[in-house]
């Protein structure tokens, strides 16, 4: 009784990110699937096939490729060529769907040329560039989507990774003028510097939510707008303010991230960082004790709390690596491919984060996978932009679709007739959310 | 409840848990008190000019000039007064009426105006600065009552931006295929109940978590009407021209001086605003509906027990809900007589959703809350034009920080409803 009632949804009593699966067949493994206690043996073919056709891989896969039919569909009924097509469909039906084939693929074709590999550049360093910027833009959205989904597991819903990005941009920039250092000294420091500015931000989330029940999702959102704010008055004063208007001092050469591949490219470090905190994070949630104390808060906090694990320091510490992992993306910004602060250092990086998280089912690797996936969609868009006129907004559509039919398997399974996995069984068994259901039935 | 409370001596088993939410209101309060004493000590010398009139008034009052330091002073006295009250309710273990809390901290609001203003030439106009509040506040309103609504049948609402802005986008287009203002407030609820029916379909149909399916609504509609006025509006200007509605002054009523330009000189969509907030504040706690909607919110089970459809009385209100703030995305195009732009909510339906909170998930609170929001917005814009020392942006984090610090020191105090975000299974 001594916790106060959240004032915003149930804590969720399994990893929020898990879609609902009438069984457990959601996670990863292949092969805890077909232990659905079948009531005959089926044949290896049988099982392996039903393996294949219920993995959450084939889903994720079926899930891009519906959303990318939806958003030809807008592309299709956006085209003006099709639209002058379309007043002519009886008479001439086939120029209609030619147009149309013409626009969705067109569209996508930049998209993809924009992304991974330009065939129509002019020189091979132009038509490799695009790949490179795909993970340069993919780090922040890495760094950013650990942090989500590292608080997801422990129970947490950090939508302000937009505010500790900015307060790691910060801090980073700060630190990467403010002081004259030796080369890989001041580096470290900048970056410190940007993970401690996003733990602090977020800290103040997960102190409030520990010590007064505040939700985090509320306390956070208002953070995000009060950081918001923030650097738009940083940037302007005394000790920021650079020679443009509206961006800040550039930051000295010894704090920036070193880049990965000569002049025309903007890959950096930062990168490599990514990666490498995506393979702490796994070591920290699956290995370390801290990892599995965060995890039990996460799935049970009645549980944890019985067995002698401190919630409230759990969902501070939390908040605060996740936090200090969103910091760094701030920095990874500003150390690596900007080199100075403006006030929308951030962008929507924030925000992507929360489908990164929810694309990779907050697990380090898939995060890492969908970063790329949500890096390529950005850096392809503006190509597709420029080449085709479809607007940059599209990759948003197609964002935000991918995420809600991957948290929603039996929607696609439903749409391309795919099996329920252990269809044999006669009732699902409960769902993620059942035991909150059943504490409300008591 | 406060029977126990008085008891004085230790055994009262509720005494260790009530007063430390009630001390915190009495904290809060002498917080209030030091603020507005410290503001009062700034305020520089020279009078503040006051204008009450607007230039429609039948009625005009001519502006007038208060002396800042003295009035500063008077108020801080009331305010501290105020304080000194409700903190010796707390000190009783009795809670602190909210007018008490409401008046010091608006008291103490009057208190920064009149530091900014002093011994300057720009006048004070207090009606034009409540009637912006409650412009400000009316997509809040809006937004906070779609809320109310979902979160009492006990579906979380975070798409409540995503609701307003494809209001906004269908207003601005419907009501300019039209030619007529008033068919975008049709279109607009129509808008936010498609996407209060997707609200519902993942979250009832395939019980996705409710609170992904809002963030990513609010995605999904922020790249579709982006997308669309990238393509569609900007080849077709003529489909997103600014329309307004216009100002509908009630007669008599909107002569008072003060209230009358404030309340009974808006537009059809403030009036439906007003008729919305009360329709629902009583049908929600006296009629049929209302028992309904929140027996489903607090204990589905129980509900299902004496035949409530749980799932369809949920889908419908969740409908209900979306349809209420696309209502008020109509405020961002037509009712403003703008035209629709990108991403043009900015956030406006997070804000919604805190104000929803702080009022406790009732419809008064609500928009008591909302209009908050709106007056501290105001505040910021106004006090920008005044040249302050203090950097603008720092009073327009003021209504975020306000937020935090309500939610924490509420926090103890609100309860959400029971079964809020948890899927309904027979």
């Amino acid at each position: 009784m001594s916790t106060p009632k959240e004032p915003l949804g149930p804590t969720p009593a399994q990893d929020p990110l898990e879609p609902v699966e009438p069984q457990s067949a959601a996670d990863d493994e292949i092969g805890t699937t077909a232990t659905g206690q079948p009531a005959r043996t089926p044949g290896f073919g049988e099982t392996y096939l039903r393996e294949v056709l219920s993995s959450s891989w084939l889903l994720t896969l079926l899930a891009i490729v519906l959303a990318v039919l939806l958003g030809g569909v807008l592309i299709i009924a956006t085209d003006p060529a099709v639209q002058e097509a379309a007043g002519y469909l009886f008479a001439r039906p086939s120029s209609f769907f030619t147009a149309a084939w013409e626009a969705a693929s067109q569209a996508y074709l930049a998209l993809f040329q924009g992304a991974i590999y330009d065939s129509q550049a002019a020189t091979f360093t132009r038509a490799i560039r695009p790949i490179t910027e795909t993970l340069t833009i993919a780090t922040p959205l890495i760094l950013a989507g650990l942090s989500v989904g590292l608080a997801f597991r422990a129970g947490l819903f950090n939508i302000g990774g937009q505010g500790q990005v900015i307060l790691g941009a910060v801090l980073a920039t700060w630190i990467g003028f403010g002081l004259d250092l030796p080369p890989v000294v001041h580096l470290v420091l900048a970056l410190i510097g940007g993970a401690v500015g996003g733990a602090f931000w977020a800290a103040i989330a997960g102190v409030l939510k520990a010590r007064t029940g505040a939700h985090e999702v509320i306390v956070t959102i208002m953070l995000n707008n009060v950081a918001a704010y923030l650097v738009l008055w940083v940037v302007t004063t005394q000790i920021f303010a650079g020679g443009t208007s509206g961006t800040s001092k550039p930051v000295g050469e010894n704090a920036r991230l070193p880049a990965l591949l000569p002049e025309p490219f903007r890959l950096h470090l930062g990168f490599v960082l990514a990666l490498v905190l995506a393979a702490v994070v796994w070591w920290l949630m699956e290995r370390s004790t801290l990892g599995f104390k965060l995890r039990a808060v996460g799935s049970n906090a009645r549980a944890a709390r019985t067995a002698g694990i401190s919630v409230g320091a759990m969902t501070v510490l939390a908040m605060a690596i996740a936090g200090g992992l969103a910091g760094l993306a701030g920095a990874s910004q500003v150390l690596g491919t900007e080199g100075y602060l403006t006030a929308s250092v951030a962008g929507t990086i924030g925000f992507d984060a929360i489908t990164v998280a929810l694309l990779g089912r907050s697990k380090p690797l898939g995060t890492v996978l969908a970063g790329l996936l949500f890096g390529a969609l950005a850096a392809g868009g503006r190509l597709m932009q420029t080449r085709t006129g479809t607007p940059l907004d599209l990759v948003l559509v197609l964002q935000s679709f991918i995420v809600l039919f991957i948290a929603a398997p039996p929607l696609v399974r439903t749409i391309w007739r795919l099996p329920k996995p252990g269809a044999r069984r006669e009732k699902p068994s409960p769902t993620s959310t059942t035991p909150v259901t059943a504490g409300a039935d008591a | 409840m406060s029977a126990t409370a008085t008891v004085t001596g230790t055994t009262a088993p509720t005494r260790a848990v009530v007063p430390s939410e009630i001390r915190r209101t009495g904290y809060l309060l002498i917080g209030i008190a030091a603020l507005a004493a410290l503001l009062a000590v700034l305020v520089p010398s020279g009078d503040s000019r006051i204008r009450i009139s607007t230039s429609a008034d039948a009625l005009q009052i001519p502006i007038f000039a208060v002396p800042g330091k003295v009035t500063a002073i008077v108020l801080t006295l009331v305010v501290v007064g105020l304080a000194a009250y409700g903190f010796r309710l707390t000190q009783r273990g009795t809670r602190v009426p909210v007018w008490v809390v409401a008046t010091a901290g608006a008291l103490a609001f009057v208190v920064l105006l009149l530091l900014l203003s002093a011994g300057k030439d720009q006048v004070v106009p207090i009606t034009g600065l409540l009637a912006g509040t409650l412009l400000l506040g009316t997509p809040l309103v809006f937004g906070a009552l779609s809320g109310v609504v979902c979160e009492r049948v006990g579906i979380v609402n975070i798409a409540i931006e995503g609701q307003l802005l494809a209001g906004a986008f269908a207003a601005a287009v419907v009501a300019s295929m039209a030619g007529n203002a008033y068919v975008g407030l049709i279109a607009a609820p129509v808008a936010g109940l498609a996407v209060g029916a997707l609200l519902a379909f993942f979250s009832i149909r395939y019980q996705v978590n409710q609170i992904i399916v809002g963030v990513v609504l609010n995605v999904l509609v922020v790249g579709i009407t982006s997308f669309l006025f990238s393509t569609v509006l900007s080849d077709n200007p003529n489909l997103n021209s600014r329309l307004g509605l216009p100002v509908l002054p009630i007669p008599l009523l909107s002569e008072i001086p003060v209230v009358g330009p404030v309340l009974f000189r808006q537009n059809l969509l403030v009036y439906l605003m007003f008729a919305i907030v009360i329709a629902l504040q009583i049908l929600i706690f006296r009629s049929r509906w209302g028992l309904r909607l929140r027996s489903v919110g607090e204990h589905p089970k129980a509900a299902d027990t004496v035949g409530i459809d749980v799932n369809r009385t949920r889908w419908r209100n969740t409908l209900l809900g979306g349809a209420i703030a696309g209502l008020g995305g109509a405020f961002f195009t037509v009712a403003s007589g703008l035209a629709f732009g990108k991403d043009m909510t900015a956030g406006n339906g997070f804000i919604a959703l805190a104000a929803m909170i702080l009022g406790r998930w009732s419809p008064k609170g609500a928009v008591v809350a909302a209009l908050m929001f709106g007056l501290s917005k105001q505040l910021g814009q106004f006090i920008q034009q005044l040249q302050a020392p203090i950097p603008p942006q720092f009073l327009l984090m003021l209504p975020y920080v306000v937020t935090i610090l309500a939610v924490a020191g509420f926090a103890g105090r609100v309860r959400a409803p029971a079964a809020e975000g948890v899927p309904y299974e027979k």
